[in-house]
């Protein structure tokens, strides 16, 4: 409803304010009067003509708009009055690039995920004032920058998506390390736009790569402590979600997808094979390296070629890469001198690692391995990779897979 | 609404000296090009920063400089004033300005209505 609101007014401040009045009403009159046969129109309707009052009120902002031509709606057309699900345009506008990074997330929490400033402010550890600044400047902007309320035209839909995409996936980062709501929010999301998007291969991608990280959630920790894929619990892990994260994925292929999130949702699938294809994960590593020329994917590949290829493979790959001060940088370096034998090399990046590692659970994950390497009596044998079983050995962006 | 396009060369006036003169005759219809699509209400080339003067008026007195307002980091090249409906229609004319690919940077802003 808010989305309708929002299309209709161009202004967030007015609608929200609106909705609330509109509620308010009917709190009172329902039990007096008896609930509407179309509850959510009468709510729509009465909100549309709260802020028409309001505006004519402020003749100034009415100008603006263009609200004064459209007539007041009537009570019988109530009944049969569909209104349109805006949602979509809704999110679009929220994640207009003229908007900041954080303004965007801050922004589609609120507005389409109804969480209340408060709750947002808590998710990114800032202060209520603060995020109540954020969401106000970005709802100005808005407005005064004249940002439309529309689907993006063809020719601007794949950047204008793909910042939508990034912005639900920050979501549901942030909600990877732990605070499960947000997790939560970014797979409804993530669900709503599949919805609303249902030809869009790296729509269903998206979704099918948050189903299926999420899917590992109850056996990533054990008792507070971290469990590396490798070590995971398989009957821990939710079959259900798993399942509907490999049908999304089906779709995006079905689509043709080839983007970014459809190699990633392909390698996350396959990381829950037993027993991995390091082969095939390699090559989409490969591709979704040519594909964002980014050095963490870079990283995460060099952790595959070690398996494919052998620990100095990997090794050099990673001493290619220019991520210091990148803690998982350190922690998979250190993971493959250990691996070849070079425990000193290993410690000393497993402390990098541990000075920057910033949970409980990792840090004390970081401190075993450090006790590991420092107990070990001799260097190992150097053995292929393929004989050396794969326990604890960490094998994506984190330099340690949960 | 109406939006001012600013552009800020910076490395570009660079770029473009070291193009060949057709290429710089390229760039300059490109420009004039800008100016006739339908919504760009205005839009001028500056003099370079060194013919600016600076006016300031304190206690009651007019005083005046020569050259540009050195606390600036970057100067002015010059302008369009764009006539839309939204914020992207905007954006999607200062793209297209050569400035923008040569290293400059265009500041859209949106002027306030009377």
């Amino acid at each position: 409803m808010l989305a309708s609101l929002v299309g209709f007014l161009g202004d967030f401040d007015l609608a929200e304010e609106a909705v609330q009045e509109a509620f308010a009403l009917a709190a009172q009159r329902w039990p007096r009067d008896g609930t509407p046969p179309n509850p959510g129109a009468w709510l729509t309707i009465t909100a549309r003509n709260r802020a028409i009052d309001r505006l004519r009120r402020d003749r100034a902002l009415a100008a603006k708009t263009r609200l004064l031509e459209v007539p007041e709606a009537v009570e019988d057309e109530m009944e049969e009055r569909t209104f349109p699900d805006e949602r979509l345009e809704l999110i679009f506008t929220c994640c207009h690039p003229a908007l900041g990074l954080e303004a965007q997330v801050a922004l589609t929490l609120r507005a389409l995920g109804g969480l209340r400033t408060e709750e947002i402010a808590r998710a990114f550890l800032v202060s209520e004032e603060t995020m109540k600044r954020r969401l106000s400047r970005a709802k100005r902007k808005i407005r005064d920058a004249g940002i439309g309320f529309s689907v993006p035209a063809d020719h601007r839909l794949p950047e204008r998506l793909a910042a939508v995409l990034a912005v639900v996936y920050l979501i549901f980062n942030e909600g990877y390390g732990g605070r499960v709501d947000l997790a939560a929010e970014a797979l409804r999301l993530g669900g709503a736009l599949a919805e609303l998007m249902p030809d869009e291969p790296e729509v269903h991608a998206l979704h099918a790569l948050m189903l299926l990280h999420d899917a590992r959630r109850e056996a990533r920790f054990d008792g507070g402590e971290l469990v590396l894929l490798a070590d995971q619990d398989r009957s821990r892990w939710d079959s259900a979600r798993m399942a509907r994260g490999r049908e999304a994925l089906e779709r995006a292929f079905a689509l043709r997808g080839r983007g970014q999130y459809v190699i990633q949702a392909a390698i996350a699938s396959l990381h829950m094979d037993e027993p991995r294809d390091w082969t095939q994960i390699a090559a989409l590593y490969d591709e979704l390296v040519r594909l964002t020329g980014s050095p963490v994917v870079e990283l995460n590949r060099a952790i595959a070629v070690a398996e494919t290829d052998g620990g100095e493979a990997g090794l050099a790959l990673v001493e290619r890469l220019e991520l210091d001060g990148y803690q998982y940088f350190h922690s998979t370096r250190a993971d493959l001198l250990r691996r070849l034998g070079r425990r000193d090399e290993a410690n000393a990046e497993y402390e990098r690692a541990l000075e920057l590692a910033h949970t409980g659970p990792e840090r004390r994950f970081l401190q075993r391995r450090i006790a590991e390497v420092g107990a070990y009596p001799s260097p190992p044998q150097k053995v292929s990779p393929r004989e050396r079983p794969i326990r604890g050995w960490d094998d994506t962006n984190r330099g340690g897979k949960r | 609404m109406r939006y001012l396009l600013q552009i800020y060369p910076d490395s570009a006036t660079a770029e473009f000296g070291r193009l060949s003169a057709d290429e710089q005759d390229a760039i300059l219809d490109e420009f004039i090009a800008i100016r006739q699509i339908p919504g760009v209400i205005g839009g001028d080339r500056l003099h370079p920063v060194e013919t600016a003067t600076t006016v300031r008026v304190e206690g009651g007195q007019t005083l005046l400089a020569d050259g540009p307002f050195v606390e600036a980091k970057e100067h002015l090249g010059g302008y369009y004033l764009v006539e839309a409906d939204e914020l992207d229609a905007a954006l999607e004319i200062a793209a297209r300005i050569p400035a923008a690919r040569m290293g400059g940077v265009i500041e859209v802003r949106p002027v306030v209505e009377r």
